[in-house]
């Protein structure tokens, strides 16, 4: 690799980097909201989305700009292409961050509701995936990367689980329709979230290996 | 020892097994066992001094001409071993045609440079040499642009126009595998194209097997791809696969620049 073009890569890593680390800050703080029904962190969510924006323009830029100059093959060519895969997930993951923050800024205005489902659970095992589908890039780890497909079932399973729960609530307390309902949403962008961060963590199995394992569920789980 | 079958491919036109060959004392190509691909394009690369010029020249019996070479182990074209006792070399290089890195057209007329061979082999008669040189010409993308001057020198012609003059010049006696040697590396873009553009055209017909220093070129016009180090085949299989996830260290360092 010439040196222009380790340049360029290091640049591309650093700024994949900065992207990461401002949609891991804006997941946290978006769950803490909801948790701590605190409107004003919502609201510092969806203002702070527009960085996140941009710097995923950023990184698409770098990555076309080092496709028309350098024409990279091999693993560098897997690495861009990875991540620009991955610079559109974190940035959906980025939006329904904001989505979140949308529908905790309307629950902290509303009376607290009480359902028997442990939000917190599924909040922390999306939260895992998503740190630990980047640190499966920054480490190039396919085992940890393995692991995390094969988590996204159990958070499909929670978001289910809490769909019943919400739908016997309603039934039981018809009051709390709208807030459950946000609540549902809540579930439901959790469970998209995790989507996203298994979509990463089948790219960086190919970057890594070469190998698409994507729509390949047995695949994964047999190697986690 | 890397072995490559070309599964499927096509069916094996060129089957070399166990080369090695030596300049003087010097081993240059190390048990060499390939299967070259019938109407397809390979492309061999790897750095300088590695080996894959010797190789191609091998597959005609250039080497021949040099001083103090040896050769050992087989070539097989068609199931008929070029290194055989039997194997007759006229006959070979009419089989196997060559193109060189620097384009090497004859001092003579653009008709006469064509119908050389032609007329080496025997055919005399004006009419059948036209349609040889006119058959010839379109099949290198020439004709068009050199119809009506057939009798000026071929140094008349641009470097582009005399690389594709030599290439019209190699099928004029229809070989049915065209070794290239660099054929574009002293070309502009443009040219560059043409050449490119018409190795794809002649793989329809043609076994070609090419040397290129230019990874984006092997990797834009051969079917296969061989990597060569220092005598050893390291890697060769189908170029998508070469270029987007080579199986051997040796190879992903090389096509990714981080050595050589």
């Amino acid at each position: 690799m010439t040196v222009h073009m380790q340049k360029e890569i290091e640049n591309l890593k650093s700024k994949l980097l900065t992207l990461c680390a401002a949609v891991e800050k804006s997941l946290c703080l978006a769950v803490q909201s909801v948790r701590e029904r605190d409107a004003a962190l919502a609201k510092s969510v969806i203002d702070d989305d527009v960085h996140i924006d941009q710097t995923e323009i950023d990184v698409e830029e770098e990555c076309l700009k080092i496709l028309a100059l350098h024409q990279p093959v091999a693993i560098d060519l897997r690495f861009i292409v990875t991540a620009l895969k991955i610079n559109n997930d974190l940035e959906r993951i980025g939006d329904l961050a904001v989505n979140i923050a949308e529908r905790s800024e309307f629950l902290a205005g509303q009376e607290p509701i009480s359902v028997p489902f442990d939000f917190d659970a599924m909040a922390e095992k999306t939260q895992w995936m998503v740190t630990e589908s980047l640190d499966s890039l920054v480490d190039m780890d396919c085992k940890r990367a393995h692991q995390v497909c094969a988590a996204d079932d159990e958070v499909d399973a929670l978001n289910r689980k809490m769909y019943k729960q919400v739908e016997a609530t309603i039934v039981a307390h018809p009051r709390w329709t709208r807030g459950l309902l946000h609540l549902l949403s809540v579930s439901r962008h959790l469970e998209r979230i995790a989507d996203h961060a298994t979509n990463i963590a089948e790219d960086v199995i190919y970057m890594v290996e070469g190998r698409i394992v994507r729509h390949k569920a047995e695949d994964y789980k047999s190697q986690s | 020892m890397v072995t490559w079958k070309n599964n499927g491919l096509s069916e094996t036109k060129i089957h070399v097994s166990n080369l090695d060959f030596y300049y003087g004392i010097t081993q240059a190509l190390f048990d060499i066992t390939m299967d070259i691909p019938s109407q397809r394009v390979t492309a061999l690369i790897g750095p300088s001094g590695c080996g894959k010029s010797t190789f191609l020249r091998a597959l005609n019996r250039m080497n021949d001409i040099i001083d103090g070479t040896r050769i050992t182990g087989h070539v097989l074209i068609d199931d008929e071993d070029i290194y055989g006792s039997s194997a007759d070399v006229v006959r070979l290089r009419k089989r196997v045609g060559m193109v060189f890195q620097k384009s090497n057209p004859f001092p003579k007329s653009l008709f006469d440079n064509v119908a050389y061979g032609p007329r080496t082999h025997g055919i005399k008669n004006h009419k059948q040499l036209s349609e040889i040189v006119e058959r010839s010409l379109r099949r290198a993308a020439l004709w068009d642009e050199v119809k009506d001057r057939l009798s000026v020198s071929a140094m008349d012609l641009s470097g582009g126009q005399q690389q594709r003059l030599c290439i019209a010049r190699a099928l004029a006696i229809e070989p049915e595998i065209l070794l290239m040697d660099e054929p574009a590396s002293a070309l502009d873009p443009k040219a560059t194209a043409k050449i490119e553009d018409l190795i794809d055209q002649l793989s329809d017909d043609y076994t070609i097997v090419i040397v290129t220093h230019n990874m984006q070129q092997a990797a834009r016009v051969s079917d296969v791809t061989a990597f060569f180090y220092e005598g050893h085949l390291i890697e060769m299989g189908q170029t998508e696969q070469i270029f987007t996830k080579p199986q051997q260290k040796g190879t992903e360092d090389y096509i990714t620049g981080r050595f050589g």
